[in-house]
This record gives C-alpha cells, structure tokens and sequence, in this order.
C-alpha cells in the first residue's frame, strides 16, 4: 500500500511560517525512492531545528549508508518550530519527512539520533504529531519501532517508556543488522508481531529494548537491581564499535541545503574515540578505542566530498583532532592541495601547545586566520589534575603566546565550571591566567592589540564516566563562582579590557543532569515538561528552567526522590546505577579507581603512546587500538579543467 | 573550484564572457529565498566547474549579478542573472552542467551570451499568473473590474523605510481574471493574471491581493499561490518583450567566440 505526501497539506501552510524553505527538502544528495519498491523503510530524526540537524553527521552517515542499499528507503524529519507545530495540528498534518512528505507514522523504523538529552521533548513532540502513542506498551504493529541512538543512547533510562529500543554505540553496521532483521521478519509475515520483532532485536545483544527489564528500587529510592523479565535477552546489552573507518568513508555524498545551516562545511571524521581520559568527557570514554582514518582515505573523501557538494570549506572533525599520527603531513598536504583556490580548511583541536599552532598556521596559509581555541578545561593546577588535563599554566601561557607572536590577535580559551572538588579558588585562577595571558602577550609581541576570551561552560556528570558518581554543585554555586570570575578578570582594567567573558548559567546544566543520570522515573518530569509547553530545551529562548523545577516538584515525590537527589547528591560505590547493564566496555571498578585518582589527584596517561591501562574496553569488545602512521603521503590534486558535463 | 583566493600579480583574470541565464523556482523549491538561491548558485558555479572570473579587491567575490528576484514564495519560470566568465565556455555546456548542480526545480532554461550593457535595463515589468484555490471565479472577476475601474487602490506596506503607503493600482498595467480551467470535480480556483510595472517600492502580487481587499473586501479562503511567467520590457501594447529575444540568433549552443 503505497503512502501518499502530505506536501499538498502543508503547503498551505508554509507561506504562514518562518523561514519555509527547512520543511520542503531537495538538498543536493538528498534521495527520494519509490515507497513500494522497498521492504525496509527508515525515517531518521535529528530533535532539533533543521539547522542544527541538517549537517548533523551521524544521520547523514546513517541515511546514505541505509540508501545505498537497494531494498531500503531512508529519509529524514527534524523538530518543526511551534509555529508551524500549532499550525500542522490546526490542520491535522502530520509529522513528515523532509525527502518525500511522507507521514512519519507510516515508516518501518523511526530512528532518533540524541547528541544531547535536550532533545528528548523535541521527541515526544514528533511522536505526537506523528500520532504514534508516546509510551512503547500502546504501540502495535502499525506503528514504527521507535530507536534511540546517539551519546544519549548509553544511558536511555529517562526515555525508556517512550522509545521501543536503543542502540549503543557506532550506527553503521548497527543499521544494516537491525534491517536484516525487520526484513526477514517482515518476509515471513510479521510472526509474533511487534513483540517478537523487538525480541530478535534484543537478542542481537546490542540492541536494548527497555521493557524486557524491570527494575526495582530500594525503600529509599536507589534503585535495587535491573534484570531481564524474560529468560531470552541478555543481561547486559553491548555498544557497538565500527572498526577500520577506511572502510566506512562516509559522508560521500554529503547533504547541500539550500537553507542557511549552522555548518555549511563538507566534514570529515578523522579519528574516532579517544583515550586522553579526560573525565568529565563521556564522547571519550564511550566511543573507545581510538581508530583513525588514514591519511589516504581522508584526502580521497575532502577530494570527493568537495566535488560533490561545491562546499568551500573542510572540517577535520575528531574529539581532538591534532592527535591523529598522520596529521601534520594531512594539514600540510591538503593545505598544497588546495592552495590556489577558495577553500579553507579547519580543524577543530583545543589541544594545549605549540604543535596545535603549526597545524593552524598550515591550514591558514592562504592568508586566512581563525580563531585559536584552547582548553585547559580547569582554572588551577589542582583541579586539571583532578578532572585529568594535563596541562601546566606555564604551558598554556607559553602556547599562547607563541600564537600571539606568530599573527593571531584573538585566542579563546574555554574552560568548565561546576567540576567535582572545585572550590571558589580554583574557579578564580582563570583570571589569573587570562591575565598573565595578556601581560606576557603584550610583552612579546610589544602591541596592545591582543585579546583573548574566556569561554566558561557548566560541568555535568555523564554516565559510564569516572565522574558519574559525583554531585553535582547547584546553580547558586556556579553563578556565585562566575560572578565572582567576573569581578577578577575587571579588577585589573587594563588587562580587564582585552579580555571578552562568555558564560552559561547553572541552570541549564542541572537540568542535563538530571536527564544524563535519571533513572525510569524521570520520564514523567519529560512528560509533565513537554505537557507544560516545554520545546527546544536546548535554545536559552526556548528552555525554562521553572518549567523544568515545578514538573520535577509536580511528579517526583510520588517515588520518594526530587530534583536534588538526581543531580547534588554524590553516589555511592555500591549504588547500582541506572544504566549499569549497558556496556560502554568500561570497566565499572576501573571507573571506580579512576573516581578515586581524581579525589587525590593521581594523573592518568593516553594508552596510545603508554602501556593499556586496563579501562576494559579493548578486551571486552574484541576491539584495539587503529593508529598510524601508514607513512604514505597526500598527492598534488589533479584538477582536470572545465566544465562538468 | 580554481579561484584565486589571493590578488594574482596584476590582479585577477579578467572577464572574457558574459552570459546571461534564464532560472526558475518550481514546485516546492518556491520557498527558496535569494538569499538561499544565491548561496546555492555559488556552489554550482564551484561543482560544475564554471570558470568564473572574480571581482578585485581583498575578498574577491564571483562575477554574479542578478535582475530582480522574485519574493520567497513565489514560484517562476523567468528569474535573470548574468555571469562574468575568465574563459569562454560552450553555452550549452554551460547550462547543463549548472542545471545539474542545482536542486531540480531551481533549473537552467536558457543561456545567451550579453550583448554588453545592463540586463536590468531588458526588465521593467513582469507578468504574473496568480492560483486563488477555492475561490470562484466571478467573485475575483468582480473583484478585479472593481480594482481596474478604480484610480488609484492605497494599501499599507512595511517597507525598509517603514510603513508606507502605497499605491498599488498605478504600477498594475492589466489585471484578469482568466477562466480556469474547466475539470473533473476539482475544486474551484480562480486564476488572476497580472502584468506589473516595476516600480519603486516593489508592488508584489501580495500587494496587489491586499489591493483586492481594499476595493472589493476579497479574503482567499486558500493561500494563494503565485508564479511569475515572464519579466522583461513592457511594450506599447502592454505585452512583455522577452530580455533575450534580441540576442537569441547567436544563442544557446552557438559558438561563443
Ligand atoms: S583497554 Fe587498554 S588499550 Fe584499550 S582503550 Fe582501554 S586502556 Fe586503551
């Protein structure tokens, strides 16, 4: 039965909307297949506005790894705006995929793609314009699978009445198997229906489906244990890892929107995972270990993807990309490549030191300077101990400086508030450093034309983190301590002067504490925040704090816990956490130790260049580490000129 | 993607060709703004490999100008622009390598080379075909015998000086109601057709519907939906003399040089 577009529908609505031109699709590498020439049918959700969504890599992967196979249809939805919500249910219009309008109720899989539990009411928004029930159990067989995926994914407890399964870790071979499986389900005339669908996806062990566990708390709210209530499924379900990224060189066929988003860059993933072990940093600890694209496979997709999309400007995405084995003969040789022509190169590193500077300097050799960040992450050297950050303010001032005397005028240095251990004093010595920065920038290059801004962001405890156990500091704190910084950076009003201070407050954090480390129980503060009006939470116009505190007050107290006991309130070692049967690979007593070393301070070295150091992830998921050097070197590009015909 | 991204000695490669495009807006790409189109086609020009030829200075920017760009929402089968090129290039080819690289929908109908001079001195009108879904005809003839029989039709328009007001029926030349076409069992929808001075500030068929309203209280039960069919100058006789009818001879596939 074929699926008719809902484009005639809401086309009446858009000339009532802003900025229309999101919900109509027709990006460059967009793919519209036919509906019934398909047997498995994905729509792909980014939770947020087009914008953001759009470049979004992880779909963008997902969607032209699932098109490329012949027998699947993909197609892609994002969050809509309220005013063209108010509008679609005006009108009973429902939410739609951009590629073909088509009703997002009608497809075999709705996958969500979290990078940030911000997103979890922008979901149940789609579902209910979808007129799919939000909770999994009044869902049937008409009705997608609804699949969470993303960082948010480790940790889906807050989200488990909704979604119908997650998965953990790398997507792409994850996709290919989920649908082989829907397939032949579906082939064999839908046995058992949704519940033995969802049964041979829980069976694959890396797929979690929520209501096969059950979960019991403790008088006092802990919880007691979380264990299948069927003999089939596993006990523990495993995240996914993708090795060999040379063999996944996707995006290739990147999406070119003609509405203004906020990357328009063709990226490329250089290396994923990480093992810097900084411990606040969940991307790092989950997405171990590392594996890096080669230098070859890189410039052939910057070389391909630039050809495809007509895009001017490349990212060399990791989560510290100065690190790859190959990456100054990549800077240098892609910045040869592309010398004599208008495209710019980034790459987006905070590492602490003059290597990350020549990189820099190589990329904006066609005369382009952007701007430097660095992230010493802490303001004392006691605290990057603790949150394992290894960098010395001698260090620090030493690189910027350097990056002052070689022709950058403005760096950024970005670091965290709200970190376990932290005391008023710590959080003060970032002015101390953003004032020396200053004094010795100006002393070295004898001009009073150097700035630096310092950028402050709210720590929030992550899952499957060495962090989370720890309490949580509360809004007050965080916004005395930045007030506080504020008056010492302007104490000195000379220095004062070529200092710029960005910072979020300490509300929004809290609240990305309690979605990071909730438990089931929290799905009903979603609810009642969604049902207040609550949209967008990651846009400060749109987020409220009130309505986030009074839903928590509205609802918690029937199980016994508040706000304050999922975010201030320290763990302890015994606790079971709530999402301690999924495995990230990390050993838990690992975890533990690491917990320990940051209370007294005891720095942790990269395995990548020091002995493994037992996190756990490299046994348990039959992984190991991919790195370089391949030695091989990036060719001049051959550009054969004219036209494309 | 081969531009200079510094000031070559002597400075950039100067323009050897001048072509003029003729682009639409169909279907749903209608809602593309310029600003978005304009984004778009610079991407081409970088996919499809145009040997474009750039302005001097410190940022140098693409040789690319355009005719008046119809308002986002509006669909058209007649929008301009011309393009500054630093080698000549086969005009078929030209077309068919940026039609490919846009969206379809934003689509590349024709190519002739300039005779030199200002593509904004071919246009001084446009004509536009305005679907009112839902409305019966004889309600917008009367409406539109009410709007042309009147002198002058004042409207409120937010322009960038604020709000002005604006008289609508001296830039409108003609306005019909053309009898749509007879289907089975579909919905009635009336079909305006307008020829429209290019005046300054812009008179829109949005302006021209608000124009309705004020003389004959007309309210479309249905967004309308509007196409601009054609642009160029307007002729005695009130027609619109096509801006590439005098350079079509040595047009599209014609050797350039
Ligand atoms: S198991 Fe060892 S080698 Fe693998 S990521 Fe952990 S510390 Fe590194």
């Amino acid at each position: 039965m074929s699926v008719a577009s809902v484009y005639p529908q809401l086309e009446a609505l858009l000339p009532r909307i802003s900025k229309p031109i999101q919900y109509v699709g027709g990006e460059l590498g967009a793919v519209v297949k036919e509906w019934d020439a398909a047997a498995v049918r994905w729509v792909l959700m980014y939770p947020d506005a087009y914008e953001v969504g759009l470049p979004n890599q992880g779909v963008q992967i997902l969607y032209e790894v699932l098109n490329e196979q012949p027998d699947v249809l993909a197609e892609r939805t994002y969050a809509v705006w309220p005013d063209l919500e108010a509008l679609m249910r005006e009108h009973g219009v429902p939410q739609f995929s951009v590629d073909a309008h088509r009703p997002v109720g009608a497809f075999d899989l709705f996958g969500i793609s979290f990078s940030t539990e911000l997103g979890y009411t922008n979901m149940l928004t789609a579902l209910d314009l979808a007129k799919i029930p939000l909770l999994s159990r009044d869902r049937d067989e008409t009705h997608p699978v609804v699949l969470a995926g993303g960082h948010a994914s480790f940790n889906p407890e807050p989200i488990a009445d909704f979604i119908d399964a997650a998965v953990l870790g790398d997507g792409e071979e994850a996709v290919l198997e989920i649908t082989a499986i829907v397939r032949e389900w579906k082939a064999e005339g839908c046995p058992g229906g949704r519940d033995e669908l969802l049964l041979r996806l829980a069976r694959t062990e890396s797929v979690y489906v929520p209501r096969f566990y059950d979960v019991d708390y403790l008088p006092d709210g802990r919880i007691q244990r979380v264990v299948p209530n069927r003999a089939d499924v596993p006990f523990r379900v495993h995240k996914r890892t993708t090795m060999n990224l040379d063999d996944w060189p996707y995006p290739k066929k990147p999406l070119v929107p003609l509405a203004e988003t906020v990357h328009e860059r063709y990226a490329v993933e250089i290396f994923r995972g990480c093992t810097r072990g900084c411990r606040f940093c969940q991307a790092g600890m989950i997405t171990r270990p590392v594996r890096e694209r080669s230098i070859t496979t890189v410039g052939q997709m910057v070389k391909e993807g630039l050809e495809f999309s007509g895009f001017t400007e490349v990212g060399l995405l990791s989560l510290s990309s100065a690190d790859h084995s190959e990456i100054g003969d990549m800077c240098s040789g892609l910045a040869q490549q592309y010398a004599d022509t208008n495209v710019s190169l980034s790459l987006p590193s905070t590492r602490v030191d003059a290597f990350n500077i020549e990189l820099a300097q190589e990329l904006s050799r066609n005369g382009r300077r952007t701007g430097l960040t660095f992230a010493p992450e802490g303001g004392s050297e006691r605290i990057r101990k603790v949150i394992n950050k290894m960098v010395s303010k001698e260090d620090l001032i030493r690189t910027v400086v350097t990056a002052y005397t070689n022709g950058w005028r403005q760096v950024k240095l970005y670091f965290m508030c709200g970190l376990p251990t932290e005391t008023d004093e710590d959080v003060l010595e970032i002015a101390d450093m953003a004032h020396e920065v200053i004094r010795a920038g100006r002393a070295a290059t004898g001009s009073k034309d150097i700035r630096c801004t310092v950028s402050i962001g709210g720590f929030v405890p992550k899952p499957h983190t060495p962090f989370q156990w720890a309490g949580m500091d509360t809004p007050e704190t965080i916004d005395h301590r930045l007030r506080l910084l504020k008056q010492a950076i302007n104490a000195d009003r000379s220095l004062g002067r070529a200092i710029g201070y960005r910072y979020h407050d300490g509300e929004p954090s809290l609240i990305e504490g309690l979605l990071s480390r909730g438990d089931r129980r929290v799905g009903a503060v979603i609810r009642k925040v969604w049902e207040n009006g609550g949209r967008f939470d990651g846009w400060s116009e749109h987020f409220s704090f009130a309505r986030w505190v009074d839903s928590a007050a509205e609802v918690l107290p029937q199980f016994g816990v508040d706000l304050d006991w999922f975010t201030t309130r320290e763990r302890e070692e015994a606790e079971v956490l709530p999402w301690d049967h999924l495995d990230s690979g990390l050993d838990k007593e690992w975890l533990w130790q690491d917990w320990q070393d940051a209370m007294s301070e005891y720095e942790q070295d990269d395995c990548r260049w020091t002995p493994c150091f037992d996190c756990g992830v490299c046994p348990s998921m039959d992984t190991e580490i991919q790195i370089g050097p391949t030695g091989k070197k990036l060719l001049p590009l051959t550009v054969k000129p004219g036209l494309k015909v | 993607m081969g531009r200079p991204k510094n000031q070559p000695e002597g400075g950039q490669a100067p323009i050897v060709q001048r072509v003029r495009l003729r682009y639409t807006k169909r279907g749903p790409l209608r809602f593309t703004s310029h600003r978005d189109f304009a984004r778009a086609f610079e991407r081409a020009i970088h996919r499809a490999g145009v040997p474009i030829a750039y302005s001097q200075g410190f940022s140098p920017h693409p040789k690319v100008s355009y005719a008046s760009a119809a308002p986002t929402g509006v669909a058209s089968e007649a929008e301009y622009l011309e393009i500054g090129l630093r080698e000549p290039v086969d005009l078929n080819d030209l077309m068919r390598a940026l039609d490919a690289a846009l969206s379809p929908g934003l689509d590349v109908v024709e190519a002739v080379e300039s005779p030199g001079g200002s593509l904004a001195d071919r246009i001084d009108a446009g004509r536009w075909r305005v679907e009112l879904p839902g409305l019966a005809d004889d309600v917008l003839r009367l409406a539109v015998e009410a709007f042309v029989a009147a002198d002058e039709v004042m409207i409120e328009r937010l322009t960038k000086q604020g709000m002005r007001t604006v008289d609508v029926r001296a830039a409108v030349v003609s306005a019909v109601a053309v009898p749509a076409p007879t289907g089975v069992g579909v919905v009635p929808c009336a079909i305006l057709d307008l020829v429209v001075r290019q005046v300054s500030p812009t008179v829109r068929p949005d302006d021209v519907l608000a124009g309705l309203r004020v003389v004959a209280d007309l309210e479309p039960p249905a967004p309308p939906r509007a196409t601009r069919l054609a642009q160029g100058l307007l002729t005695t006789q009130g027609e619109i003399l096509d801006p590439f009818a005098a350079d079509r001879p040595t047009a599209i596939g014609a050797p350039s040089a």
